[in-house]
């Protein structure tokens, strides 16, 4: 256990590292999503004015936990990005050889995602208050809502770094962002699940997303809903894909990481 | 000169058939948004002076102009990647003329542009929208997009001429987006409540390109929109033609 956190620790750092000292990863990260709330909250905010369209504390924080989640997945995807970079550079191949228990990786890719993306969500959070969004949650829903963001980060590394593993180049790179993306934009993005049009309310229906979002959503309007079932999915996701990532990292010592 | 022309943008084309990535994603990717944007904004309809009952009519426009984005990226990078292959030095020991490089290589841009309008507009009429300018609007249309292609497809040349950099013209895309998000894509500029957006829509020309394409498909003939439209994409396409060109010079003077 001990040399696993060892391991997960130096590679955890040396991805935070990177990212903060490499400006065309730091400012993407940072960047797209405090577009994509400012286009979104801004350009549409008359669409709380839609009959049916019930929020308690505003578009801006209707849309604000959309783009946290949607910031959370893809930092996961970025630092799937990273891994594919140490196979191609073959500091993979030297890294395997180093660690001790090469479960740790993936657990120091899974810590490297989380330090990038505290430093989205944080810059986000500041805009959004500045911006004027109001928050109707106290202290516990605001943990909450945080706490399930960090699971929806682990999930879009786990899936990254899943196939990561498994291809080895940064062709690869489409099908680590598509599915994500797909899944988020699935979701009740723009509006409440019963003002989407049929097809899509359908789809969205079935999307694990979108009960993300609604918990996410209630969370910070101070009236949770399905929190519960929103942590469970979020938990069984995570213990789903640790398993597709850890059997990724086997694939990839069986081939030598080459 | 025609003959040096032809032989590059078929070489264009050939080379953008050869690498599915360059014209499947402008194909389907444009399509996949404006699904996901006409099922979630659908009821965006409902708004008191929402100018059609389809948002599917309404966002129609938003393909054209994100597909254009992703031709010209795609064919800047193709230059850059000549230019880093020592493609157009070997080019430069050739009696090939220089406008001939650059119009060659925005013929290719303009016919993925044509493809690219053609089937936009065939999905968009199989799922139901119908033209308020019927075929003549049509005509307009196709004329619009690819001169809309072409204005941007300049500045990509630009981008790859000036800097040689695959990777730079691949960092103009982040750049084109957020002309695209920040305009009047999602709603008409008269709806958007937030002020300061509503201004940087109203100065990003890009607005204008979208609501000339929409006036085309939801109004019929609006001149106005259409008169904006056309000017912008012409001034667009002159500065980029003439930044190129002069970016070109420099370019094989120094190899």
């Amino acid at each position: 256990m001990r040399a696993t956190l060892n391991v997960a620790r130096a590679v955890g750092w040396r991805m935070l590292h990177n990212n903060l000292t490499t400006p065309s990863l730091l400012i993407p990260g940072l960047a797209f999503p405090l577009f994509f709330f400012t286009a979104f909250a801004g350009g549409l905010s008359r669409v709380n004015e839609i009959p049916g369209f019930r929020f308690p504390v505003g578009y801006t924080a209707f849309q604000f936990v959309f783009v946290l989640l949607q910031s959370a997945a893809f930092a996961g995807v970025f630092t799937g990005f990273g891994i594919v970079r140490d196979f191609e550079t073959g500091f993979m191949r030297r890294l395997m050889l180093a660690a001790p228990d090469r479960r740790g990786i993936v657990l120091g890719y899974a810590f490297g995602a989380l330090g990038r993306w505290t430093i989205t969500a944080s810059m986000l959070t500041a805009v959004a208050l500045v911006a004027g969004m109001e928050v109707g949650g106290n202290g516990v829903d605001l943990f909450a809502l945080y706490a399930l963001a960090v699971l929806v980060n682990a999930v879009g590394l786990l899936w990254s770094a899943g196939i990561a593993m498994r291809f080895r180049t940064l062709q690869a790179a489409p099908l680590m962002q598509l599915p994500i993306f797909l899944s988020l934009f699935f979701a009740p993005v723009f509006v409440p699940l019963a003002l989407l049009a049929g097809w899509l309310q359908v789809i969205a229906h079935l999307n694990p997303v979108t009960l993300l979002l609604e918990a996410g959503r209630s969370l910070i309007a101070g009236a949770p809903v399905h929190v519960g079932y929103a942590f469970l999915v979020a938990v069984l996701l995570v213990t789903a894909f640790s398993i597709w990532a850890v059997r990724g990292l086997r694939k990839a010592e069986a081939a030598g990481s080459s | 000169m025609t003959a040096q022309v032809l032989q590059l943008a078929r070489r264009s084309v050939i080379r953008t058939i050869r690498q599915p990535a360059n014209w499947i994603t402008p194909l389907i990717f444009p399509l996949a948004l404006m699904a996901v944007n006409t099922g979630g904004l659908h009821a965006a309809t409902k708004l008191p002076g929402f100018p059609t009952d389809s948002f599917l009519a309404f966002f129609l426009a938003f393909p054209f102009i994100q597909g254009s984005l992703f031709a010209t990226v795609n064919a800047g990078v193709d230059l850059a990647r000549d230019i880093q292959t020592g493609f157009l030095n070997r080019l430069a020991l050739t009696p090939m003329q220089s406008p001939a490089l650059l119009i060659g290589h925005l013929g290719g841009v303009i016919v993925m542009g044509f493809v690219q309008a053609a089937w936009y507009l065939t999905v968009g009429l199989v799922i139901g929208v119908r033209l308020q300018s019927g075929v003549a609007g049509a005509l307009v249309l196709f004329l619009l997009a690819v001169l809309i292609v072409l204005a941007f497809g300049s500045f990509g040349a630009l981008a790859a001429l000036r800097t040689g950099s695959t990777e730079a013209v691949h960092s103009l895309f982040p750049v084109f987006f957020v002309f695209l998000f920040i305009s009047s894509m999602n709603l008409p500029r008269n709806l958007i409540e937030t002020d300061w957006f509503r201004t940087a829509a109203s100065l990003n020309p890009v607005s204008y390109l979208i609501e000339a394409i929409r006036s085309l498909v939801i109004q019929g003939w609006n001149w106005e929109a259409l008169g904006l439209g056309f000017s912008i994409a012409i001034v667009m396409s002159v500065v980029g033609l003439t930044l190129s060109s002069l970016a070109l010079r420099t370019r094989m003077a120094r190899t």
